[in-house]
């Protein structure tokens, strides 16, 4: 599905006829057609996190309010462990940073210049989850409005929110033996990184690089594998990026 | 059991170190934004971070042990169905389903 392009032009008038409403409408549609993959992928696995929730003795609403508030689906499964076990709250902190870090790398390229409105660029930060990140980054996406991306993201945050308050309330029905939902997370990145290679099939060397930098990280410092991973990555490309333009045929 | 005001405290404190980091850079990173450098890193990261998110998600894969294969065959359908019918939700359900029969079952311990 394409939208017309030309229509968000800055500068260009706003078309006479057809007022905001409509628009914000057809807008509403398109984002809620762009969020049906990643989004439904979320409502198994917002399920998940509240059976799991649910099993660990806490109440059914903290899993409504940890999906609506922190809106990070792996570092909420790792705080159920660590609420249970009541840690400190600088660690729950400590905790958070570390594994959060990596949203420090979505702001190199993630569209927030499209999204108007303080307001709006504050929702659009609050909710650039891994998965918004990875479908407004994509080349599909370059013809998406500021508001379009912005129905995106609540589409997005509302099918976690929802998955997690059902599947806290219903976790008691799930037997305690049924074990390994949390794979749904592993099933959604991996469906992701596909499409996501398949979109620069012909430069076979980034994921290549990014494999490396994980495993490297993996092995060298495992306790801050995501942090040192992105790193390692990062500095990888920019090496390629170096080499490259000494190489006057690529410049 | 915690008590209340500590899991409300634990939910607040990680929200507000998730959203700072999630919009803080764009006020430090805002002028790389137009340079060539980012924009290679631009059109590049998005494949490496999600490659590297799996990695991290398989982590603890108990590389020595039987109960490795429950992962590796959820996997190995996650890919498979995807390649085949290219409908993430339908992906994602699949290799869940076989991780959770596998892990609840012949992997149980």
């Amino acid at each position: 599905m394409r939208i017309p392009p030309a229509v968000d032009v800055a500068g260009a008038p706003s078309p006479p006829a057809p007022a905001a409403p409509p628009r914000t409408r057809s807008e509403a549609r398109a984002a809620f057609r762009d969020s049906a993959s990643v989004g439904l992928g979320f409502v198994p696995l917002g399920a998940a996190f509240g059976v799991l929730v649910a099993h660990s003795g806490v109440d059914w609403w903290w899993a409504s309010l940890s999906s609506a508030l922190i809106y990070a689906g792996s570092f909420e499964f790792l705080l159920i462990g660590m609420v249970t076990a009541a840690v400190p709250l600088a660690s729950v902190a400590v905790s958070a940073l570390l594994v959060n870090v990596r949203h420090v790398f979505y702001a190199l390229s993630f569209p927030l210049d499209r999204v108007k409105g303080p307001l709006g660029k504050a929702y659009s930060t609050f909710a650039l989850c891994d998965e918004a990140y990875a479908l407004t980054a994509g080349q599909q996406a370059h013809t998406w409005s500021g508001r379009r991306i912005l129905w995106l993201q609540l589409f997005m945050q509302l099918y976690w929110a929802g998955g997690a308050t059902a599947g806290a309330l219903l976790g008691s029905l799930v037997p305690d033996g049924v074990k390994g939902l949390d794979f749904a997370l592993t099933a959604l990145f991996t469906v992701l990184a596909l499409e996501a290679v398949r979109e620069r099939r012909e430069d076979l060397p980034t994921p290549v690089l990014a494999l490396l930098s994980a495993l490297a990280a993996r092995l060298l410092l495992p306790g801050s594998l995501l942090l040192a991973a992105f790193g390692l990555f990062t500095a990888g490309l920019l090496v390629r990026r170096l080499t490259a333009g000494k190489d006057p045929s690529r410049a | 059991m915690p008590d209340t005001p500590y899991l409300v405290a634990a939910v607040l404190v990680a929200a507000a170190v998730t959203w700072a980091l999630r919009a803080l850079p764009f006020a430090v990173l805002g002028p790389l934004r137009a340079s060539r450098t980012v924009r290679y890193l631009q059109s590049r990261m998005p494949a490496g971070i999600m490659v590297i998110l799996v990695v991290y998600c398989l982590r603890d894969l108990p590389v020595t042990h039987t109960a490795v294969l429950a992962p590796l065959a959820a996997l190995t359908v996650t890919v498979g169905v995807h390649l085949w019918r290219r409908n993430a939700p339908l992906s994602i359900l699949a290799g869940t389903a076989v991780h959770v029969a596998l892990a609840s079952t012949v992997f149980a311990h």
